[in-house]
């Protein structure tokens, strides 16, 4: 009998220890001065700032280098306009059909399909409905209106201008204007 | 309690089968009321064929329509039947402003207009290629009834993860009680045994012998080498303890959005990069903004009925979204930002220490690694965690494994010939580019 209160009060106290780990908090750390950065780094806490908000936007007024402004506005108008008259701006660009075509499958292809026409996984699946097709004749889509729609979005569609830089979107916009044309074939 | 009387029903209905013909009045009864819903559907759109315009409506309208609830354009149920009753407006009217609402607007038709600036002048895409018969067809499909509320059958659906769950419980409950009673039954035989050993005068007589405990430590042999197992196990323990100190593998913190990734990049096979789109360019693979969420969560308030599983339902999945609508400012009654946002508040998993130099677009669009090689199946992950050690071992066994991607690119051409002939192989792994030198990492 007292052999089995011994073994049992091994057996809590063994299970007490085990149970300590858990996996909703982070280990201990030897030497946390050496692990956690003095300076402030990407996404780490700081009291630097008012609101306390680890992401913060860039001063107002501030540009990446090499950015170029894109001075048409987000109106029916402004659509028109692009749809109608702008071109690609870039100075020395070249066409990469294998990288353009990586980041339309990446952030275009789920909605619009790897062809173009429509039919991506969610609309497969049902989850976001009524993607046109490239060849659209009511949306009769030209490079400035593609490049527009991809700037600042439409309708449904978000705006995709942080997720993509200015010369990514020429090489989606030419490969969808490729897309297009193999559509209507 | 619910659940069992639902099925105990079903079972009474399925036992009297035999006695079919009391149900016929219901039946019958029911079955008019189908064909009574079906008949005045079909008068009330005249013509049209609705199941071939579901497709119409999903291929062309249902980017900005919905039927039951505002989108960027009105909801569209019983459109027509509305605007002939609210505004007078007849076919003819619908026909020319889905081929071209532009057109109509500027001709200055008043209740175009009207409608334009109701919905702050989003223009409707014009639809030339739809035929009448098209168009009858799509809004045979918007006269539909709205489906009966499935409300009903969810719980059913889901009461059958739970009474599965349930029987498992009673199985094993079911077990016990039998490993119980077994044991009180051999103490009840031992205790009667015992009783007609006493009455018929038997006498057990209990050897006497030393205890198991005093021989062993008679026994300095067994002492000697029990000590010494003893000492090796705890080093073992403390050597493995103090070695684990400062890795986090499987931390799986709360984060204040419950964010699936088995739903997203697992079931619907969106592409990692598409979130994490710096990961491609930058040194951290950033959390996404929540205006990426809006790309798609725009137009899908609410989860398929398909999605919720045995421990999460819909509504547990509805309301996680609701959190995303309410922390990035979206109104859903009027589809608009109100401008009263609240940042989300996430909880880092992956961090490399102070003295670790890590690059995400390096490995990632140089190197051409999957993100799954170092982050484990996320595809597969409800809740996020951390799949790797990210130790030291870790990384450099890595770059020791994998060959260099040199193909196509011009800029290891040369130092890619030099090393091969330093080394005399054809295939470089990370390690022979320089992948083990410290500085590389630490500095």
């Amino acid at each position: 009998m007292k052999a089995t209160i011994k073994l049992s009060l091994i057996g809590i106290l063994f299970a007490g220890l085990v149970s300590c780990q858990k996996n909703s908090r982070p280990n201990f750390q030897y030497m946390p001065n050496m692990y956690e950065s003095v300076g402030y780094e990407t996404y780490s806490e700081s009291d630097a700032f008012a609101n306390g908000i680890e992401a913060q936007l860039p001063a107002e007024g501030s540009i990446p280098r090499g950015y170029s402004f894109y001075e048409i506005e987000d109106t029916n108008e402004g659509y028109e306009l692009a749809k109608a008259e702008l071109k690609n701006p870039t100075k020395d660009f070249t066409y990469d059909k294998p990288r353009a075509k990586e980041l339309y499958d990446i952030y275009c292809g789920i909605c619009h399909g790897i062809k173009g026409n429509g039919v991506g996984k969610l609309v497969e699946r049902e989850k976001i409905l009524g993607v046109p097709s490239y060849d659209d004749v009511g949306r009769a889509i030209t490079e400035g209106s593609v490049y527009h729609v991809i700037y600042y979005g439409k309708n449904t569609m978000g705006a995709y201008k942080n997720q993509l830089n200015e010369e990514e979107r020429w090489q989606v916009t030419e490969y969808v204007m490729e897309l297009k044309a193999e559509l209507e074939k | 309690m619910k659940i069992s009387y639902q099925k105990l029903e079903d079972n009474l209905i399925s036992n009297m089968r035999q006695v079919i013909y009391r149900y016929l009045t219901s039946t019958s009864l029911f079955f008019g009321f189908l064909f009574l819903l079906l008949f005045s559907n079909s008068v009330f759109s005249q013509e049209g064929d609705a199941a071939a315009g579901k497709t119409l409506y999903n291929a062309n309208c249902a980017a900005c329509h919905r039927l039951d609830k505002p989108m960027t354009g009105p909801a569209l149920r019983y459109v027509e039947k509305r605007l002939s009753e609210e505004e007078g407006l007849d076919r003819e009217w619908l026909y020319s402003w889905i081929r071209n609402s532009a057109g109509m607007i500027k001709s200055g038709d008043p209740y175009s207009v009207r409608i334009y600036n109701e919905w702050n002048q989003v223009a409707m895409n014009a639809f030339p290629q739809l035929s009448d018969t098209d168009i009858d067809n799509i809004l045979a499909y918007t006269a539909q009834e709205p489906p009966a509320p499935v409300v009903a059958e969810v719980p059913v659906g889901g009461g059958g993860g739970e009474t599965s769950g349930v029987s498992e419980k009673l199985i094993l409950g079911a077990l016990a009680v039998l490993f119980a009673l077994l044991a009180m039954a051999l103490i009840l035989v031992r205790q009667t045994l015992k009783r007609f050993a006493d009455a018929k005068g038997v006498v057990i007589e209990e050897t006497k012998s030393t205890p198991i405990w005093k021989a062993f430590v008679q026994n300095q042999f067994l002492v000697l080498v029990t000590a010494i197992f003893f000492l090796l196990a705890s080093g073992y323990y403390v050597y493995g303890y103090f070695m684990q100190v400062g890795i986090d593998q499987g931390y799986m913190p709360v984060q204040p959005i419950h964010y699936s990734h088995k739903i997203h990049a697992g079931d619907n096979a969106i592409d990692c990069n598409y979130c994490h789109s710096s990961a491609r360019v930058s040194k951290h693979s950033g959390i996404p903004s929540l205006n990426v969420c809006m790309n798609c969560h725009k137009a899908i308030g609410e989860v398929a009925e398909s999605t919720a599983t045995a421990e999460y339902s819909k509504d547990f999945y509805d309301g996680e979204i609701q959190k995303l609508y309410a922390a990035v400012g979206w109104d859903e009654a009027t589809q608009s930002y109100t401008g009263k946002t609240q940042p989300v508040k996430w909880v880092r998993i992956h961090n490399l220490p102070d003295f670790a130099y890590f690059n995400h677009s390096q490995h990632v669009s140089v190197a051409g690694i999957e993100c799954q090689t170092c982050h484990g199946p996320v595809e597969e992950m409800e809740i996020m965690y951390q799949h790797s050690p990210l130790t030291m071992g870790w990384c450099i066994n890595c770059h020791r494994e994998t060959n260099v991607k040199v193909e196509d690119n011009a800029y290891y051409t040369k130092i890619h010939e030099e090393l091969s002939k330093k080394y005399g192989v054809e295939e470089l792994t990370a390690a022979q580019m320089g992948g083990l030198e410290c500085g590389k990492c630490h500095y």
